[in-house]
């Protein structure tokens, strides 16, 4: 079975390199737009990783974090990685409270974001 | 590599919409419109930018993006008040950023003194301290933090401190350097390390077994569970954290690779590692006061020591400092070092965050789905569509004339047929209309620098900008508008203390339209300046030798001088408007969109530009008439009747030319076979056909022709690339029946007709 991941962002751009990047290791990538489409999409696969961006529109990471984790659903304690950048530390403390696994810094190595995915996969 | 270009296609094409959203942020922040979720968007949007950039190695673009999205970030924090200075900057910045981002596309050498000032207007907004604190190079004149940017930067400034601790320790104990000696005879050293996760360290998605996994991969690991803290069945708690480990690690890694695998459960665990076989390192995940380690002992913070070198911002409490601090006593560790793990209890985990909205419910009406399609793709598309128009036109003529029985299952299909043609032709079209905000709201842009440059204040007012023209149109008006415009705030406006002398306000207004308009669009571009100054403009045209000395010129005609090729008002070329650029470019270009430009003045009271275009470029509604034995097409939006004169109403009234009375009115008639050379002019109009055609006059003008033959949906074939312009003539098509027909200009034709400034051109005949 390959990894499954979802990867929210709402910038086209990292959503294609994510894709990319992954679908490369031989993952299986879905992806959403905001908070609220990854939500639903939650709804109807069931990923090993989450990786979502901070700063998005309708529900931004700290939201669909929050959303997952409070969901009760069988997500609730499924790996969530953040996005950030070097430039917000507080956005991973803020990230953490809100429940991230863990965080990938952008820009982002290849490597690194794989490593950082097999670190918290399950 | 292909798939990095692709991505990096995908980039520069989100970047275009991402700085299309933040201008338009930007302009509604700007008139005081915009609401939190604004201010949001155009930070999103530098934001998304930057990322990408970061990603491609952009670096001048993510600099200044970095210090405009801070600036953003101050505004949105409330910090910062958008006041008329600020906003300045950031629309400034806007300008920037776009032009930065159009430069990395092209791959351009980026000159990072042309945008300082910008950058230094930026900085200024921001205030000293966070520069300093987000400006990596600026180490040496270290400011410290304020409360703003938190804890998180005092905890780096910390790190920073037993950074400096650890490089003394290690240059100058004795010890240490003995011990290493030792310890590394065979490059392996003997970790102890003891981890007890809190719950939070499970709640948040991580699994111990996963960093025990982790941790076997450096080297042989020993390791112990400890499940003395575990309570009866009944008192457990299914989410409660109770059980310890000890791993004995003997590895060539560094202990900062050891740290590191347990770089994401910080603060959500307690974390011993220590360096066995001597006066050791011993290491606390959690801070730990200098005090606390066993004398002689040199303390490293394997945290602290991560956050100093590898990522600056890697350590991150999760809790507030406060806590953080009660954390730090419970969790201290015992000095004799015990092989069992340290004794306190875990503390007590931090409640969940209060904010534990779901926001998922409040999924508002998010943009429509869209499917990015190459333009080529679409091209195809209508080029196809147009093919299978006239093919049908073909098929339904044959058929017709085949058969006399017009109710046929064969004519009745073939109705349905036609329909269903149209109806995907203009659903095709629709894919290529946009609606013209993009373009005016470049506009905005060339208003602000124009006004810079001139030093005159200038207002734009914007209207019609849900309009939607067909792409190409909207791509091939920017520089002809953004040359308009600049003409409009550099010629057209007077100085402000002109303009007070005047009795008009020191703010100038330009004014940018865009309406649909009988089956074309209009855009017109308007200023409320002193008019053209006709007499002046008449004695340039002479002075050049473009009109004879003694013509006799209606202001019209003066005002239509300034689209003459070499024609220039500026008596001094200005830096702003006269980069070689005339109206007479600004007019072929738009000829060659198949529009119309044409100006009206009123001295004292403003200039207006407007420009006719044509909804698409592809295919237009044409009535195919006969002239002189010759098939035409007269495009149906600028024919506004037909009719059959009555004898009567045709008159000679005046030297002109013929006229016929429409209800009440002489209107002139053009005589289309004699203006294009197939016939000489007629005397009798009285067996012809008048179409009545829109002028902007608004009187109109009666084109005389032989009969009408049909009305019928044509696809437009450019004749300009093998033929030149033909003046009279927009365009060509292919008729049903295989047959190429001319389609008529009328516009030109009619002012061809009347007062033409331009000799008539040579007949033009097309073999049929």
């Amino acid at each position: 079975m390959p990894l499954t991941v979802l990867a929210v962002d709402d910038s086209r751009t990292m959503r294609e390199m994510i894709r990319i990047a992954l679908a490369g290791e031989g993952f299986e990538v879905h992806v959403a737009e905001d908070g609220i489409h990854g939500l639903e999409v939650l709804g109807a696969i069931d990923p090993n990783v989450i990786i979502t961006d901070i700063n998005m529109p309708n529900l931004d990471g700290f939201g669909f974090i929050d959303g997952v984790r409070q969901s009760g659903g069988p997500h609730r304690a499924k790996p969530i990685l953040v996005l950030t950048t070097e430039s917000a530390p507080e956005l991973k403390a803020r990230a953490k409270r809100a429940g991230a696994t863990g965080w990938i810094v952008k820009p982002f190595e290849k490597t690194k974001l794989v490593s950082a995915i097999r670190r918290v996969a399950r | 590599m292909d798939q990095m270009e692709e991505i990096r296609e995908t980039f520069f094409l989100e970047c275009e919409e991402l700085l299309e959203a933040m201008e338009a942020g930007l302009l509604s922040m700007n008139s005081g419109e915009a609401d939190a979720e604004t201010v949001n968007a155009v930070f999103r949007a530098v934001h998304s930018i930057k990322g990408g950039a970061g990603a491609f190695g952009l670096e001048s673009l993510v600099r200044f993006a970095h210090s405009f999205e801070t600036t953003l970030d101050e505004v949105r924090a409330a910090r910062l008040v958008a006041s008329e200075p600020v906003m300045r900057t950031l629309l400034k910045s806007g300008d920037v950023l776009a032009d930065l981002v159009r430069a990395s596309q092209a791959n351009d050498e980026i000159d990072d003194a042309a945008h300082a000032d910008v950058l230094a207007e930026l900085t200024a907004h921001i205030g000293k301290e966070e520069c300093a604190a987000e400006d990596e190079d600026a180490t040496d004149d270290f400011v410290p933090m304020t409360i703003d940017v938190g804890d998180d930067n005092a905890d780096a400034d910390e790190a920073e401190t037993s950074g400096a601790s650890i490089a003394e320790t290690q240059d100058s104990g004795e010890g240490l350097e003995a011990f290493e000696a030792d310890a590394q005879d065979d490059g392996q050293q003997r970790y102890r390390i003891d981890f007890r996760p809190f719950p939070e360290l499970y709640s948040r998605g991580n699994e111990t077994f996963l960093l025990l996994r982790a941790l076997t991969t450096f080297g042989e690991a020993e390791i112990q569970c400890n499940t003395d803290d575990l309570p009866l069945l009944g008192e457990v708690d299914p989410e409660g954290a109770y059980l310890s480990w000890t791993v004995l690690l003997t590895t060539e890694s560094s202990e900062e690779d050891v740290a590191a695998t347990f770089e994401f459960v910080q603060g959500d665990c307690e974390l011993g590692i220590k360096l066995l076989g001597g006066g050791a390192t011993q290491t606390q995940a959690q801070a730990q006061a200098p005090d606390m380690g066993a004398p002689g002992d040199s303390t490293v913070e394997p945290t602290a020591q991560s956050a100093s070198s590898d990522d600056p911002l890697a350590e991150i409490p999760a809790t507030s400092s406060t806590e953080a601090q009660a954390e730090q006593n419970d969790a201290a560790p015992d000095p004799a070092a015990k092989p069992t793990p340290p004794e306190p209890p875990a503390p007590k985990p931090a409640s969940k965050p209060a904010a534990g909205k779901t926001a998922a419910k409040e999924a508002g009406g998010g943009p429509k789905p869209t499917v990015r399609v190459e333009l080529d793709r679409v091209d195809r598309l209508i080029n196809l569509v147009g093919e299978l128009v006239i093919n049908q036109a073909m098929l339904s003529e044959c058929v017709m004339e085949a058969s006399d029985n017009h109710n046929s299952n064969v004519a009745t299909g073939l109705e349905e047929f036609k329909q269903l043609t149209r109806e995907i032709q203009e659903s095709v079209m629709a894919i290529r209309a946009q609606p013209v905000k993009s373009l005016f709201q470049r506009m905005s842009r060339i208003v602000r620098e124009a006004s810079d440059a001139t030093g005159k204040s200038v207002e734009l007012h914007v209207e019609g900008e849900t309009t939607e023209v067909d792409k190409t149109v909207i791509e091939r008006l920017a520089d002809p508008l953004t040359h308009m415009i600049r003409n409009a705030v550099d010629h057209g406006l007077e100085t402000p203390d002109k303009r007070e002398a005047n009795g008009k306000s020191a703010r100038g207004a330009v004014l940018l339209t865009a309406a649909h308009r009988s089956g074309r669009v209009v855009i017109e571009v308007g200023d409320d300046g002193a008019g053209i100054n006709r007499e002046r403009v008449k004695q340039i045209a002479i002075d050049k030798g473009l009109i004879p000395e003694d013509a006799e010129l209606t202001n019209s005609e003066i005002d239509n001088l300034l689209f003459l090729p070499g024609f220039s008002t500026a008596s001094e070329v200005s830096d702003l408007s006269g980069r070689g650029v005339g109206m007479d470019v600004v007019k072929r270009a738009i000829q060659a969109l198949g529009g119309r430009i044409s100006v009206a003045s009123t001295p004292g009271e403003g200039t207006t530009f407007s420009i006719s275009l044509p909804l698409t470029l592809a295919v237009l509604d044409g009535m195919v008439v006969d002239v002189a034995g010759q098939t035409l097409v007269v495009p149906i939006s600028a024919v506004i009747e037909t009719l059959q004169p009555n004898e009567a109403d045709l008159h000679n009234v005046c030297a002109d030319g013929p006229t016929v009375r429409i209800r009440g009115t002489f209107v002139p008639i053009v005589d289309v076979g004699a203006q294009l050379g197939y016939r000489n002019p007629k005397s009798d109009f009285h067996d012809q056909v008048i179409l009545l055609v829109e002028t902007d006059d608004g009187v109109g003008t009666a084109l005389a022709v032989d009969s009408i033959h049909d009305q019928r949906q044509v696809v437009i074939k450019g004749l300009e690339s093998n033929y030149g312009q033909v003046r009279g003539i927009a365009a060509a098509t292919i008729l049903g029946d295989g047959r190429i027909a001319l389609i008529l200009d009328a516009e030109a034709l009619v002012s061809n007709a009347g007062g033409a400034i331009a000799p008539a051109e040579q007949p033009l005949e097309l073999a049929s």
